[in-house]
C-alpha cells in the first residue's frame, strides 16, 4: 500500500484521488439526475430577540441552475443562506440539498455546498494557500489532493502568485476571490455566493462573472445574492425575490423581464429645448434643457419616437436606460409588496 | 484488522487539519506562546528557589526548590493549555473563521477534539521547556513515569476544555481574561504549588480539598518525588471526572451552537 493506511480508505476503483465522500456524491448524482439542487419547504426563522426573519418560505433550485436570490437589506436572504449552510439554526421547516435532508443527513447535505459569505471570514494571519488547503481538510480531503485543488483554483482566480502571502495583505477584491477558491476546495455541486462582488471594481467583477459562468457551464449549480441587479440579470436564469421574510416572486428571469411593459430612457439632446414635448403614448419629463426622460411602452417601440422627435426638430445625441430593467421590476415588486402589507 | 469506514477516514483528516492549524498558529507566535513561561518560571526558581527557599528549609523531606518544581511545571501547563484554547477559539469566533468548520461536514466532537489537542500540545511543549529550566536549578528524577505522563496529559486536556468553554461564552476580549485572572490563578496558587496543605490549619486544609488543581499538582508531585497530600487514585478519579463533565458540557454547547450560531 502506498502511503499511510487512511489514504486508501474509501478510494473509488480506478480513481487515484476519489475518496468515499466524492465517490458517493458522484454515484448519487448519476442515480438521481433530476434531484433538485435545493428544496426549501415551510422555512421559518424567529431570532432570540423575537425578530421574525422568515415566514415559512418555499424555494426550489434546479440542478445546473444559475439562480438569483434578491431582496432589500434585512429581507431574509442571508438568514436563508445561513440556515441552508448550517450557520443559523432554523425555527421550523425542511431543507433538502441534492436530496439530502439536513435533519437526517446533515453531513451529506453540507458536503454538497460551497459557501462564499458576505463578510470576509478567514483568518487574517494565515497564508493564502493554507486557507484553501485547510478548508479542503475540513471536508476530509487529505493534504496531497487538497494542495492540488488549491493550486487549481488559486491559479484560476489569479491568486497563485500570492499563495504564500498573509491573507490580510490582499486587496478587497482578491479577498473575495480567495473566498471563492476556498468554497471550491471540495468541488461542491451547489455554490452559494452571498454578495460576492460587493465593493469589487468593475474589471474584477466582470472577470468573476466569466469565472462563475464557466463554473455553471461545467455543471455547478449557483445561487447568487447581489445588490447589483445588472449582475443578476446578466448571469441568472431563475430568480426569487424575498421581502420581509416572504418570497414575493419566484420565476425565470426571462418570464420576469417579459412582464416589464415600459422602459425609461434618458435622451441627451444636441440642442437645448424649452419644454418637454407631448407625443401620444409616450410620457416625457424634462430633466434639464438638454436632457429628456421618456417612458416607452413596449408596444410602441423606439422607431416611432425618433420619427416624432425628428419631426419636432429635436435631435437626439445619445440615449441610455435610466435603470437596469430588472431594477425597475424589483422596485415595482417591492412597492407592490409594501402596498399589500398596508392596513386597509 | 477491519478497515475503518470512509467516514472515519474523513473525520480523521478533518481532525488532523484542525490540530495542524492550531499547532501552526501558536508555533508562528512562539515568542508570545512558548518563551514567556520559560522566562517567568526562571524568575520563580531564582526568587523562591534560590533566594527564599534555603531559609524555608525542607518540605516532606525535599529542599524547597525541589518541592515546588513539579507545581511550577504543572502551573505552566495549566495556564498555557487554557489560554491557548480560549484565545484561539475566541479569535476564530471574532474573525468568524470558525464558520469554515461550521459549514463543513464535521461533527462537533471532532472540532472539540481538534481544539483540545492543540491546547494539549502547547501545554506539553511549555511543560517541557519549564522542566528544562527547572533542571538548571535543581535535580529532578521521576518516581513514576506513567504517573508523570498521565497527569500532565490529562491536566492539559482538562484545562484545554475549560479554555474552550470560556471561549464559547466570551463576547469580547475582556471575557477571555476574567476567568484566568479571577478563578484560574487563585486556584493554581492555592492548589499546593508552593506549599503542602499539611502546613495549613485544619479548616483551610478541608477547603483546599475542594480545589481540583490540588489533585493535579499533587498527582504530578507524586510522579516526580513520590510524595502527595492526597491519595493518588482519588487524584486521578477527580481529574478524569472533571474531564468527563467538561467534555459533555462543551459538546452540548457546540451542538446547540451557543455563542457561534444564531
Amino acid at each position: 500500500m502506498a502511503g499511510p493506511w487512511y489514504r486508501e480508505i474509501g478510494r473509488a476503483p480506478g480513481s487515484p484521488h476519489a475518496y468515499g465522500i466524492i465517490y458517493s456524491k458522484f454515484h448519487s448524482a448519476m442515480s438521481h439526475p433530476e434531484t433538485n439542487a435545493l428544496e426549501i419547504r415551510g422555512l421559518w426563522k424567529t431570532y432570540g430577540n423575537g425578530r421574525q426573519a422568515l415566514n415559512g418560505i418555499d424555494l426550489t433550485v434546479r440542478p445546473g441552475d444559475f439562480f438569483a436570490l434578491l431582496g432589500p437589506n434585512g429581507a431574509g436572504k442571508s438568514t436563508t443562506i445561513g440556515i441552508v449552510t448550517g450557520l443559523v439554526n432554523k425555527t421550523a421547516g425542511s431543507i433538502r440539498v441534492y436530496g439530502h435532508d439536513t435533519d437526517t443527513a446533515l453531513e451529506a447535505a453540507k458536503a454538497e455546498i460551497g459557501l462564499v459569505p458576505q463578510e470576509i471570514n478567514f483568518s487574517q494571519f494565515e497564508p493564502v494557500i493554507d486557507i484553501v488547503v485547510n478548508q479542503a481538510g475540513y471536508y476530509g480531503i487529505d493534504r496531497p489532493l487538497a494542495r492540488e485543488r488549491a493550486e487549481k483554483y488559486l491559479k484560476k482566480l489569479g491568486l497563485w502568485e500570492r499563495r504564500h502571502d498573509r491573507s490580510r495583505t490582499l486587496s478587497g477584491g482578491l479577498k473575495r476571490r480567495l473566498m471563492i477558491a476556498r468554497a471550491l476546495a471540495h468541488e461542491p455541486r451547489l455554490l452559494i455566493l452571498d454578495e460576492p462582488t460587493a465593493g469589487v471594481d468593475i474589471e474584477l467583477r466582470r472577470s468573476m462573472w466569466d469565472f462563475l459562468r464557466e463554473m455553471n457551464r461545467a455543471g455547478t449549480t449557483i445561487i447568487l445574492t447581489t445588490h447589483y441587479l445588472e449582475e443578476a440579470e446578466t448571469l441568472c436564469r431563475d430568480i426569487a425575490i424575498i421581502d420581509g421574510g416572504d418570497i414575493i416572486e419566484n420565476t425565470s428571469m426571462k418570464e420576469l423581464i417579459a412582464r416589464l411593459n415600459t422602459e425609461t430612457f434618458v435622451l441627451d439632446l444636441r440642442a437645448p429645448i424649452a419644454a418637454a414635448p407631448a407625443i401620444d403614448g409616450y410620457r416625457f419629463r424634462l430633466v434639464d434643457a438638454s436632457t429628456l426622460e421618456v417612458e416607452v411602452n413596449k408596444a410602441l417601440g423606439m422607431n416611432a419616437l425618433f420619427r416624432h422627435l425628428s419631426e419636432m426638430g429635436i435631435e437626439v445625441q445619445s440615449l441610455r436606460n435610466k435603470a437596469n430593467r430588472l431594477e425597475e421590476l424589483f422596485i415595482h415588486l417591492l412597492d407592490r409588496n409594501i402596498g399589500s402589507d398596508a392596513p386597509a | 484488522m477491519p478497515r475503518p469506514s470512509p467516514r472515519f477516514d474523513r473525520y480523521f483528516v478533518a481532525y488532523k487539519t484542525i490540530v495542524v492549524k492550531e499547532v501552526t498558529r501558536f508555533a508562528r507566535i512562539w515568542l508570545q506562546t512558548i518563551l514567556p513561561a520559560g522566562v517567568s518560571m526562571s524568575l520563580y526558581f531564582i526568587v523562591f528557589g534560590q533566594l527564599i527557599g534555603p531559609r524555608i528549609g525542607e518540605i516532606a523531606g525535599y529542599p524547597y526548590i525541589q518541592y515546588i518544581a513539579p507545581g511550577l511545571i504543572m502551573m505552566s501547563v495549566i495556564t498555557n493549555a487554557y489560554s491557548n484554547v480560549v484565545s484561539s477559539f475566541f479569535g476564530s469566533k471574532f474573525q468568524r473563521h470558525i464558520e469554515e468548520m461550521l459549514v463543513a461536514p464535521i461533527p462537533s466532537a471532532i472540532i472539540l477534539a481538534g481544539f483540545v489537542t492543540g491546547g494539549m500540545v502547547r501545554g506539553l511543549l511549555v511543560g517541557t521547556v519549564v522542566t528544562v529550566v527547572a533542571l538548571l536549578f535543581t535535580e529532578l528524577s521521576a518516581h513514576s513515569y506513567p504517573v508523570v505522563v498521565a497527569t500532565i496529559v490529562l491536566t492539559s486536556v482538562l484545562f484545554s476544555l475549560g479554555g474552550l468553554i470560556n471561549g464559547i461564552f466570551a463576547r469580547n476580549f475582556d471575557d477571555t481574561s476574567i476567568i484566568p485572572t479571577f478563578v484560574l490563578t487563585p486556584l493554581t496558587y492555592l492548589g499546593g504549588v508552593f506549599y503542602s496543605i499539611e502546613l495549613l490549619p485544619p479548616v483551610w486544609r478541608s477547603v483546599s480539598l475542594a480545589n481540583p488543581v490540588l489533585y493535579m499538582v499533587d498527582a504530578f508531585r507524586y510522579g516526580i518525588l513520590g510524595v502527595s497530600d492526597v491519595p493518588i487514585a482519588l487524584a486521578f478519579a477527580v481529574i478524569v471526572g472533571c474531564i468527563a463533565a467538561l467534555w459533555c458540557w462543551s459538546l452540548y454547547l457546540l451542538n446547540r451552537g451557543v455563542g457561534i450560531r444564531s
